[in-house]
């Protein structure tokens, strides 16, 4: 199966044909460089990203920013968001703190990306 | 003038605590300044970071990939670790040449000074409505995409729930992600132009990934909604960016974000009589940054709008740097030779280059600008007077994406003190739309 | 029993009825439809306090214009609103325009119009040189005027309600019938009784009107555009320009504001909806076109905002000013178009002169004056700025960067008498998100003070009242339900 994509790695946005088999890629055309290639297959194969949104801290006005710890699978952002949208945090909390375990089951933490007194 | 009260000196002054403003401070304190201090106008510090919560920055600088309140962290940390002063909820008033500085904030009053230089770092503002003349109605529900973004991440509270958004510049992209990512429907990103002025990755995630179609040669030409906004009509545009008609299309929503131009704050600048640059709408600097107005400084989106953080804080800490050496040690003598925009650049920056004096350390110059429209296989040129001084291939130059080639010392050191022109070769690949 | 007053409408004419008639010992009630006062065609015309020249002879425009025009700056001076004497040229091109002009300046001095003079091309191009070189010659009216009308009706809504008027807002006047002898309103509030009845409705003052009186007038709405521009530092003109008038109105002007804006227009639209005051690609180019006969270099990099303006334009081409024909105890000021504005302090103290005679009302024993209105932080000295921030430490945090507006200045826009409570009201009050962001920075900061001030939740702060509301929701209900 081919999928035409766009590689974000670096400003030229080489437009690439993957061809994918059986979950697997095939072949890559299009790309000028290797990064190229390490992109297409794994956004054709299993595409991958981060997630950021804020979250409503009790007591305060300031939502806290959060982020997902890693990229997740773009197929699970959806559910992801939901349980960040279910979230009602206390402060304290500080940056990098974990404020969910595995999200979504991805094995992706979501963390703090701020520090809330 | 009468005044009750003497102005504190200050050794470098820096207005703004965003990237630009945290640099620029950073630099000059590790440059020796003590007597240093920070105003900025909001409750924290940190710019327009702390409202950017998506990641992205600081590939460059930290070979890693922050969130813009990540990115502000790191230097906000320095700035304490340095026990650099900054005062918040403080407005500067005024900027005059002698470069004296009038501030105000509830904790302080009003609040003068006479600074040994000064760092402008006030940012940009966004382009609204009104200055497009967008006809209409005048309801409630249409923001600029940075409002709204500041009402989502900092506010906590969602702009609307049916979205249109005009421009896909890199805020209109983010804030189609936002709003969907929070629950929003985003119908379409109208623009203008027939390319996007945002970073591809950005088309990619944020609207490829929701499947918002992305609108080229399209414009919002009508705003309807009595009280709130009801709906919007989009049509096609000619090559003249005239709206065609019979091409207008219809689009129920109560929700229209502008992300039509980000442009340089300079009303401080101008008060203090900086000569400024029609182009990137900033000031006329020289390679240390410095504007027409001796010890005065601008770095950052005040100088010129910038796409990625990572340029914005070397800049910076070069114009720190160099308000450091002013006050220290006073003003730099000898010439400057002009830096012009040739054939395809656009608001190279800085404008000016000083000749170095025999025996002084020379450093290398970055040259930034903007293409005029989207080159393929295009060549960058640097020229001193009609000779061909760097020669550098690329395979895309796009407007919305800040392009630099850097003068390398021996370079500079060399100048023949004639101007230099940056241009650009148009390459096999098609440049159809010259702005 | 105290005499119950009614007036009807919120605008230039209703609130200085209401201040006129707040002198006097009678219960006055003002009712507007909108969520503030000057919410009609009061704060979108041009705010040009007219000379007078324009208007037909012998005409109730004439008589109330010229009146009114020598009231205007002491008038302004009482309530403290802002009134500039910057003068006014009409412009001629050819010869047939120049004899447009000699009849103006004939009318002008019937109507007793003082200082008009004709002036050759080198005297105008010396007064204005940004002025197109084509000029022929020009009518120089050196008493006309420029005022800001939104913070004149707030001002004097303002004297009124601090001399009892009780303004009552979000109340809609649909249905009047006589009740004895006087008036039952039927409003969006419920009813309300009066004995004397003020029409001041604008865009819908013949309707209320031909509900009482056996004389039909019509009012059809005319719709003007406008480009507003920034102040540049050097301002590129200082007086009023007009071309010569057409029928359908005064032709495009081009002109500085108390505020040293500019504004270009208005167009003239005859409409048959007289809430729709959106704008139009096609009047705003016509603004444009017609702006560069005046101005040649016309840029339009300064724009700031475009907005239009309703007018009640009566078919008899006058306004219809006094006692309700057939209708006692009931007056009214109907078809108040241009020069409405020039014309609200004439027309006010005339209908409170006849009210009070018609119904014995004797002056109260004490009038309190205007309240004082403090300096704007944007027009104060460094002495003043510290002055106000030892005062009250809210002078000290800045709300609106680019109209230099603080937060001490933003509560109270919320607290004097007829306090502003949404964001345009604030707007209209103290200039914050007049500016170039026009409140891109400052309306977050905006709707926290009015969530505070008015003890509501920032999410039913509106732009304007009702249902303009700023935001939907928050990030926590559109988690709810939901995709």
């Amino acid at each position: 199966m081919e999928q035409l994509i766009t590689c974000i790695n670096c400003p030229v946005g080489c437009r690439m044909t993957v061809n994918v088999e059986n979950g697997k890629v095939v072949s890559v055309t299009g790309n000028s460089c290797k990064r190229g290639i390490t992109y297409a297959a794994q956004e054709c194969v299993a595409p991958m990203r981060m997630v950021t949104a804020v979250v409503p801290v009790k007591g305060r006005r300031l939502p806290l920013s959060v982020k997902t710890r890693a990229p997740i699978p773009k197929g699970s952002i959806t559910a992801c968001m939901h349980e960040i949208m279910a979230l009602r945090l206390s402060p304290p909390v500080r940056m990098g703190d974990s404020v969910i375990a595995d999200v979504c089951g991805t094995g992706v933490d979501v963390i703090a990306t701020k520090t809330v007194d | 003038m009468k005044s009750a009260w003497t102005a504190r000196t200050v050794d470098v002054l820096v207005v703004g605590s965003g990237p630009a403003g945290l640099a620029a401070a950073i630099a000059a304190r590790e440059a020796g300044v003590t007597n240093l201090l920070v105003l900025e106008r909001e409750a924290e510090m940190g710019g327009i970071l702390k409202q950017c919560i998506h990641n992205g920055f600081g590939l460059h600088r930290f070979k890693e990939e922050l969130t813009g309140p990540e990115y502000a962290q790191r230097d906000i940390d320095l700035v304490e670790e340095l026990g650099i002063e900054v005062r918040c909820s403080a407005t500067v008033l005024s900027v005059s040449a002698e470069r004296t500085v009038t501030a105000i904030s509830r904790e302080h009053g009003l609040m003068r000074f006479q600074a040994g230089a000064v760092v402008l770092a006030m940012g940009c503002r966004e382009r609204p409505r009104g200055a497009l003349a967008i006809p209409g109605t005048r309801c409630a529900g249409v923001f600029s995409a940075g409002t709204a973004q500041k009402l989502v991440n900092l506010e906590g509270a969602m702009p609307g729930r049916r979205v249109v958004i005009l421009g896909s510049g890199d805020i209109g992209l983010i804030m189609a992600r936002r709003m969907t990512l929070q629950g929003a429907k985003v119908l379409a990103c109208v623009e203008i132009m027939p390319y996007s002025s945002g970073l591809n990755r950005n088309i990619v995630q944020c609207l490829h990934d929701y499947d918002i179609p992305l609108m080229l040669n399209h414009t919002v030409v009508d705003i309807q909604g009595r009280e709130r906004l009801t709906g919007v009509t989009v049509a096609q545009v000619d090559f003249k960016r005239q709206p065609i008609a019979g091409t207008e299309m219809h689009f129920d929503c109560d929700t229209l974000l502008l992300s039509v131009g980000l442009i340089p704050e300079n009303e401080l600048s101008r008060q203090a009589g900086v000569t400024m640059n029609a182009v990137t709408q900033g000031a006329v600097v020289d390679d240390a940054l410095e504007t027409s107005v001796p010890g005065v400084f601008a770095c950052g989106n005040v100088l010129h709008v910038h796409d990625l953080v990572d340029f914005v804080s070397a800049e910076s800490f070069k114009a720190g740097k160099a308000a450091a050496r002013f006050a220290l040690g006073g003003a730099r003598g000898g010439r400057t030779v002009a830096v012009l925009d040739g054939e395809g650049v656009r608001g190279a920056v800085p404008q000016r280059i000083r000749l170095p004096e025999a025996g002084e350390a020379v450093e290398a110059v970055q040259l930034l600008f903007r293409p005029a429209c989207v080159y393929e296989n295009a060549t960058i040129r640097v020229l001193d007077g009609d000779t061909e001084l760097i020669r550098q291939k690329k395979r895309i130059l796009a407007p919305g994406e800040m392009a630099d080639i850097t003068l390398k010392p021996d370079m500079v050191q060399r100048l023949s003190g004639k101007d230099i022109t940056v241009q650009i070769e148009a390459g096999e690949g098609v440049c159809a739309w010259n702005s | 029993m105290p005499v119950e007053i009614l007036i009807i409408g919120g605008g230039v004419v209703g609130c200085a009825v209401a201040r006129e008639l707040s002198r006097l010992d009678a219960s006055v009630t003002l009712i507007d439809r909108a969520d503030d006062v000057a919410e009609g065609a009061s704060k979108a015309n041009s705010g040009i306090v007219h000379a007078g020249f324009d208007a037909k002879p012998d005409s109730q425009k004439a008589r109330f214009n010229v009146a009114g025009s020598r009231m205007f700056a002491g008038y302004c001076r009482e309530v403290h609103a802002p009134f500039v004497r910057a003068g006014a040229l009409v412009l001629a091109f050819d010869a047939e325009q120049r004899a447009h002009l000699d009849k103006l300046l004939a009318q002008g001095n019937n109507n007793g119009v003082e200082g008009l003079r004709m002036l050759e091309q080198a005297e105008v191009l010396a007064m204005e040189p940004a002025v197109n070189p084509a000029v022929l010659c020009a009518l120089y009216a050196p008493t006309s005027g420029l005022t800001s009308p939104y913070e004149l009706t707030c001002a004097l809504a303002d004297h009124a309600a601090v001399n009892g008027v009780r303004f009552q807002l979000n109340t809609e006047a649909t249905r009047i019938t006589r009740d004895g002898s006087g008036f039952a309103v039927e409003t969006s509030r419920g009813v309300i009784r009066a004995d004397v009845l003020v029409n001041c409705a604008g865009v819908f003052s013949a309707d209320l009107h031909n509900q009482i009186s056996p004389r039909r007038l019509s009012i059809v709405p005319r719709k003007g555009e406008y480009y507003l521009l920034d102040h540049e530092e050097t301002p590129v003109f200082s007086r009023t320009l007009f071309q010569t008038p057409t029928k359908m109105g005064k032709g495009v002007l081009v002109s500085p504001t108390a505020h040293k804006t500019m504004v270009l227009g208005p167009t003239a639209q005859d409409t048959a909806d007289a809430l729709d005051v959106a704008t139009t690609a096609d009047a705003l180019a016509q603004v444009r076109e017609k702006a560069l006969l005046t101005w040649p270099q016309m840029s339009l990099r300064t724009v700031i905002t475009t907005f239009a303006g309703m007018r009640a334009h009566e078919v008899g081409d006058d306004f219809i000013v006094g006692e309700t024909e057939g209708a006692p105890g009931a007056y009214e000021a109907v078809g108040i178009e241009s020069p409405g504005l020039t014309a609200a302090p004439a027309i006010a103290q005339a209908l409170a002169a006849q009210i009070a005679a018609a119904h014995s009302l004797t002056p109260k024993a004490a009038w309190v004056p205007a309240p004082q209105r403090p300096k704007p932080f944007a027009d104060m000295t460094d002495e003043e700025r510290q002055a106000a921030c030892e005062r009250d430490p809210a002078y000290g945090s800045l709300v609106c960067r680019c109209e230099q507006v603080t937060e001490a200045e933003v509560r109270a826009a919320i607290r004097r008498p007829v306090g502003a409570r949404n964001i345009d009201a604030i707007k209209r009050r103290t200039r914050a998100g007049m500016g170039r962001c026009q409140g891109g920075f400052c309306s977050p900061r905006v709707m926290e003070i009015l969530a505070e001030e008015l003890g509501i939740s920032p999410l039913a702060v509106t732009k304007f009242g009702g249902e303009s509301r700023v935001v939907v929701g928050t990030i926590a209900d559109a988690a709810k339900g939901d995709a």
